[in-house]
């Protein structure tokens, strides 16, 4: 019951501080290498417990993500559940790879988020970003192994699920 | 590497359902974005919610923070020292053009109620202060942390030491967001210094430069002007410092020359900024005046009212 409830805490607190870092400002030559933390937790709990990460959490870490961010509500939202849905559909192949082809399946979907995020501020009427906009999904792609590690490693030592 | 055993296993059993989920939660999202996009009431939610967005907000900026403290904290009295000595210097400058300004705007002033005008040199300022919250969106913004319950209104300039920063454009109940006149999306009308030709300043897709697009061909414009604002349009209040031409190009079209200039503000540098409170004096038409005429109550107006009298009764 108590280990139940610490791994509860363990899963929220991970998304929680997800959102957080998403906020935290970086000096300005450091801000376009900014992964996309949100994405990143999100898809490691969609393959390491597919019954808690459902579309709808995903859904609504989205939706609390762009109130925090005060863009578009529903913008972030919608980018998670495309996440979410194909990490999830692909889940059990994923989980076999090794690591460097996972990476490069996190990269290929954190692409593919930045391509919808684009074509909805275009919708929207925004203009192009600069070029240094396509750094972040490499580098979210290059911290993958290092994060899934470290998350894994945290969850053996605490025990929890 | 995918084994094909997969496609058969009971994970892949519910992909008509799971697809069908992912399209009613896409289509709610592309619901709530058209809503919000539209203005609808979707701010009333954001505004409510702010409750809960105000505190991780402050969480956020605590590293940024620390950091400041921390700096502050372990520099050296060297350092200080100098830096103090430089704020001195500084500030003896200040006073002394200061002291040599007070009687120009002493004459200025005379000049003007000879002239009749309203405009005056005062300021009317609050000091807010920048949290360090980054808000994603290509960083045109900054958010401040002075509020609804701080009197801030939507709209209000924004400015620090060297000129203009831009305008609050959302206002919460502790924060407010400042859009950034290197926003695409903003425009404001400035007057070059040097030979007060009038034009519009825009934001650029870059986000540390101003561009000038329309600038006769004819116009005398050169790297090195300053910029200030016009006043037109009644936002901003003339006079401040916009920033400085950088450089001047035929546009591609032909038609205009265009400038790209720098902005006059440390826009990412800024930690304390002045929101300006008394918005320009709008110049243009004088508004509509109010029609005149007997007090509404006497007006001849609704059925009950005309019953009244057909009835006999007595007005109350």
């Amino acid at each position: 019951m108590n280990r139940q409830r610490l791994s509860l805490w363990w899963f929220v607190g991970t998304l929680v501080f997800a959102l957080l870092s998403m906020l935290v400002p970086l000096p300005g030559v450091l801000e376009p290498f900014k992964p996309y933390w949100p994405a990143l937790i999100l898809l490691y709990w969609s393959l390491e417990s597919e019954d808690r990460v459902t579309l709808g959490l995903a859904f609504s870490v989205g939706l609390a993500a762009d109130l925090l961010n005060g863009v578009v509500l529903g913008e972030q939202a919608l980018r998670l559940c495309a996440l979410a849905f194909i990490a999830l559909r692909f889940r059990s192949r994923l989980r076999f790879f090794p690591m460097w082809q996972q990476a490069l399946a996190v990269l290929a979907l954190l692409l593919n988020d930045r391509i919808l995020l684009l074509i909805v501020r275009v919708l929207a009427g925004a203009s192009l970003p600069p070029a240094s906009w396509w750094i972040s999904p490499f580098v979210g792609a290059a911290l993958w192994p290092f994060l899934f590690l470290l998350l894994d490693d945290l969850r053996a030592r605490l025990r929890i699920q | 590497m995918a084994r094909t055993r997969d496609e058969s296993s009971p994970l892949f059993a519910g992909n008509a359902a799971g697809t069908l989920r992912l399209i009613v939660y896409l289509a709610l999202a592309v619901v709530l974005m058209v809503l919000d996009h539209r203005n609808g009431w979707l701010w009333r939610l954001r505004y409510a919610a702010s409750a809960v967005v105000e505190p991780v907000y402050r969480l956020a900026g605590l590293p940024a923070a620390g950091i400041r403290t921390v700096s502050v904290a372990f520099a050296d009295r060297q350092r200080l020292t100098e830096q103090n000595q430089r704020l001195r210097e500084d500030l003896l400058l200040a006073n002394a053009k200061l002291n040599r300004m007070a009687a120009v705007a002493e004459q200025n002033q005379r000049l003007k109620e000879l002239l009749d005008t309203q405009h005056s040199l005062e300021l009317n300022v609050q000091l807010a202060r920048v949290i360090g919250v980054d808000l994603g969106a290509y960083r045109y913004e900054l958010t401040l942390n002075m509020g609804a319950r701080d009197g801030v209104k939507p709209g209000q300039p924004v400015i620090d030491a060297h000129g203009v920063m831009g305008q609050v454009k959302e206002v919460l109940p502790t924060t407010s967001v400042v859009m950034l006149i290197t926003d695409p999306a903003h425009a404001i009308p400035v007057v070059v210094e040097r030979t007060g030709l009038r034009t519009m300043a825009y934001g650029s897709r870059d986000g540390d430069q101003l561009s000038l697009p329309t600038i006769p061909l004819a116009a005398d414009v050169r790297a090195g002007d300053k910029l200030l604002t016009s006043g037109l349009g009644g936002r901003f209040p003339p006079g401040f410092p916009v920033g400085e031409i950088r450089s001047v190009a035929p546009a591609a079209t032909g038609m205009f020359l265009v400038a790209i200039a720098r902005p006059a503000a440390d826009l990412d540098r800024s930690q304390d900024v002045l929101l300006l409170h008394d918005l320009a004096e709008p110049d243009g038409p004088p508004p509509p005046v109010s029609p005149m005429g007997p007090p509404a109550d006497l007006a001849p107006a609704s059925t009950t009212s005309a019953a009244v009298p057909a009835t006999g009764g007595a007005p109350r």
